[in-house]
């Protein structure tokens, strides 16, 4: 008779036990999420799971509608995409863009990724008193030169100016409509098993661009944001792939790992990633290292998360690479069925583990 | 990148990884400990324990320095936040952190002006730019993290710069790895030692644990094949009867430690007779304070501080995770009703803490993510 180990049952108890545990975990996180705070906090705005909860907790509790409760980066209204977006940025100049490229780019690219054509924008401004005219001019230029790239107008505006220290220096608020001239309707919930996830370029330049540029930390990189409307790249899948493209999603706040969980939990799906696939800057990768970030979670400003049938996926990375915004393009996985709602993560060490939602930003480590 | 990937060779991995298996006893299994969060941190951001055999447990022990705080010492600090004209500064970790009336988040929706820093010198800035104001920098980790406050303090009185303070909850490794040692309800065969902490104390203080515990230490880097390859160490260790302390880490840690960090850490601050740790309960020598002679300096004498004692939640099991006993799942609220969102536990805020780390990184069986990462590969015509 052989000998067992003597804490081979209890090993098995454990592995039992700690089953029944993440499962009982599971079914708490599928309960809508309580509003516990009283107040506003930093982490109400950081695209994790207290936005979600606030947004679940107080705008669709008040406002709830076929419309909105998709919360797709836009909505659809029959032939038309409808979205708006607001923009606080600091610094308001960045390597590589300021906050009217963003406040131009970020609706532009919400409406994109409902697979509509961006055709107007509003644009509203805050303004705190003493702000430089020369820097609102600055700003405006950019405006105008992003519509231009992006094929759309900005045909209605607002102006409010509040006193000193009340804003700070200048808020953007755009609003946006696009049209559909085609079927494809892409959205989180059509999302299928199988399908391979496509991000169009290198993560996190935007998010790390501007956290250096904040000059608190003193690292200095060559590293500028990626802006950029992502319309044209769209298009380009749109006509390569037709209904094949199930999902579009760019991956601002809470980066590329935050898009992927709405994803599963929109669909029901799980996303296994190769972190090897996944394309990051050297500059980004090493300021991610020195914080103790991962890039997964830092804000892009001109990628994006595509989820394609698998036949697809080879015409629409030829789609991506063909255009200027898309040469980074790189298939970072796949969906699969099971564990509906939960992002695996194949580290590049050749472990696994899983991609959660963040609570907050990601906050740099101790030591 | 170079000095990062070549810590992190997969071909590497699973060669030390068959060097491990070869080296456990069959029949026999082992409990590690990796003392610091930052190990904790690495073993699950990568996933280690794959690499692992089942016969090998990790335990999470206490080196994580936002989870050893208790709340009353976050009730203190947003006290002292409320004074008039004061700026309390602190380490991002901190912000999440309860106390027993909310976390710094909380204090600063309330009005309160508590700023995230990087290092104690950007509290120091802060100060400088706002010569009305006082700023305290909220002192927290540690011995990796004391020297950098010590230098503050001298930099601080060289520059004469009279609006700045430290509130200092740094504490000392060793006294808790000898609470952990007695502690009689643990059981453990070895210790991956904290890398950090010790490029600063040296191998030197952890020979005690080898010597009267009978227990092999290996200190370690924070790249997963350092830690798999201390792993290795500590094993080869049992298997040839020695307990000994070798530094796997020698790049970055000389034997005798830094002697210059800890000159300036003894310029300024002392061991306080006692200090509590989250969980732990009060530990003697356990943690430092301000010396007398930087008082100036030192925002426990320039205020008032409650210094209440808070307990711990009921239903909260920091302490027996932070020990070992517990696995995080094993709590009681774990993943429920303590979560990263709404953390009860100090240890579910950071993300060295044991159970945030198993909740982000590891709450799912093993095998339930390796069949579905396997599975991708053979679709991929990947070998797995």
């Amino acid at each position: 008779m052989t000998a067992i180990p003597e804490d081979a049952d209890t090993t098995r108890e454990a592995a039992t036990r700690e089953q029944q545990v993440l499962e009982r975990i599971d079914r708490v996180r599928r309960r809508k999420a309580r509003l516990r705070e009283d107040h506003i906090t930093l982490c109400h705005g950081a695209g994790g799971k207290a936005s979600q909860t606030l947004i679940d907790a107080v705008f669709l509790d008040a406002f709830h509608n076929p419309h909105l409760d998709p919360l797709g980066d836009g909505a659809v209204v029959g032939d038309h995409a409808f979205t708006t977006d607001s923009y606080v940025v600091t610094p308001l100049f960045f390597p590589g863009g300021d906050i009217g490229d963003l406040a131009v780019n970020g609706t532009v690219n919400d409406l994109a990724m409902c697979g509509a054509r961006p055709r107007h924008l509003s644009a509203g401004f805050i303004l705190e008193e003493g702000f430089p005219i020369a820097d609102l001019r600055r700003i405006t230029a950019s405006m105008a030169a992003a519509a231009h790239a992006a094929d759309v107008q900005i045909i209605t505006g607002d102006t409010k100016v509040v006193q000193r220290g009340k804003a700070d220096g200048c808020y953007i608020t755009t609003a946006g409509l696009g049209v559909f001239d085609h079927p494809v309707r892409p959205s989180a919930v059509a999302a299928r098993p199988g399908d391979a996830l496509i991000v169009s370029g290198p993560i996190g330049d935007h998010g790390i661009t501007v956290m250096l540029a904040r000059g608190e930390l003193d690292i200095h990189a060559d590293i500028t944001s990626d802006t950029a409307p992502l319309a044209a790249l769209t298009a380009a899948l749109i006509d390569t792939c037709g209904t094949h493209l199930h999902t579009l999603r760019d991956a601002t706040r809470g980066g590329v790992a935050t898009v992927l969980n709405e994803i599963c939990v929109a669909a029901g799906v799980a996303a296994v990633i190769d972190e090897d696939a996944v394309p990051v800057r050297p500059a980004v990768r090493g300021a991610c290292e020195l914080l103790g970030i991962d890039p997964l979670y830092v804000a892009c400003e001109g990628r994006m998360v595509i989820a394609v049938a698998p036949d697809a996926a080879q015409a629409a990375l030829a789609a991506l690479h063909a255009h200027p915004l898309g040469h980074g393009a790189a298939v970072i996985g796949h969906l699969t069925e099971d564990p509906p709602g939960l992002v695996l993560l194949r580290t590049a060490f050749g472990g696994t583990r899983i991609a959660d939602l963040l609570v907050g930003d990601p906050l740099p480590r101790i030591c | 990148m170079r000095f990062v990937d070549e810590y992190r060779d997969s071909d590497k991995a699973r060669a030390l990884a068959g060097r491990i298996a070869a080296l456990c006893e069959p029949g026999r299994t082992y409990k590690f400990m990796e003392v610091c969060g930052g190990h904790t941190h690495t073993i699950y951001k990568h996933g280690l324990e794959d690499y692992l055999p089942e016969a090998i447990t990790l335990i999470h022990g206490p080196g994580c320095p936002v989870c050893v705080i208790p709340m009353g010492r976050v009730d203190d600090a947003i006290h002292l936040a409320g004074q008039p004209d004061v700026i309390m500064t602190s380490f991002g970790d901190m912000m999440r952190v309860p106390g027993g009336d909310g976390s710094f988040f909380d204090a600063n929706a309330k009005g309160a002006d508590i700023r995230m820093v990087y290092s104690p010198l950007d509290a120091l800035r802060i100060a400088r730019d706002n010569p009305a104001k006082h700023v305290i920098f909220m002192a927290i980790g540690f011995e990796t993290t004391v020297p950098s406050t010590a230098m503050t303090a001298l930099r601080a009185r060289t520059e004469g710069i009279g609006n700045f303070s430290v509130f200092c909850n740094h504490v000392t490794i060793i006294p808790a790895i000898k609470a952990i040692l007695d502690s009689p309800d643990l059981r453990l065969d070895g210790f991956i030692g904290p890398g950090h902490v010790s490029s600063v104390i040296g191998c030197a203080p952890y020979e005690f644990i080898a010597r009267d515990y009978g227990k092999p230490l290996v200190v370690a880097g924070f790249e997963p094949l350092d830690i798999l390859q201390s792993i290795y160490m500590i094993l080869r260790q049992l298997a040839e009867n020695r307990s000994e302390v070798e530094n796997q880490y020698a790049r970055v840690v000389p034997w005798e430690g830094n002697l210059k960090a800890l000159d300036v850490i003894n310029e300024v601050m002392e061991p306080r007779a006692y200090f509590e740790w989250r969980g732990l309960g009060f530990i003697s020598h356990s943690a430092l304070r301000m010396k007398n002679t930087y008082a100036d300096l030192d925002a426990e004498h320039l205020f008032q501080v409650p210094g209440g004692r808070v307990a711990d939640p009921k239903a909260c099991q920091c302490g027996e995770v932070l020990k070992g006993v517990l696995k995080p799942w094993e709590c009681k609220v774990f993943g429920t009703a303590c979560t990263p969102e709404t953390p009860i536990g100090t240890c579910m805020v950071s993300s060295e803490g044991a159970c945030a780390a198993y909740y982000n990184f590891g709450r799912f069986t093993r095998s339930r993510v390796k069949e579905a990462t396997v599975r991708h590969s053979t679709a991929q015509g990947v070998q797995p």
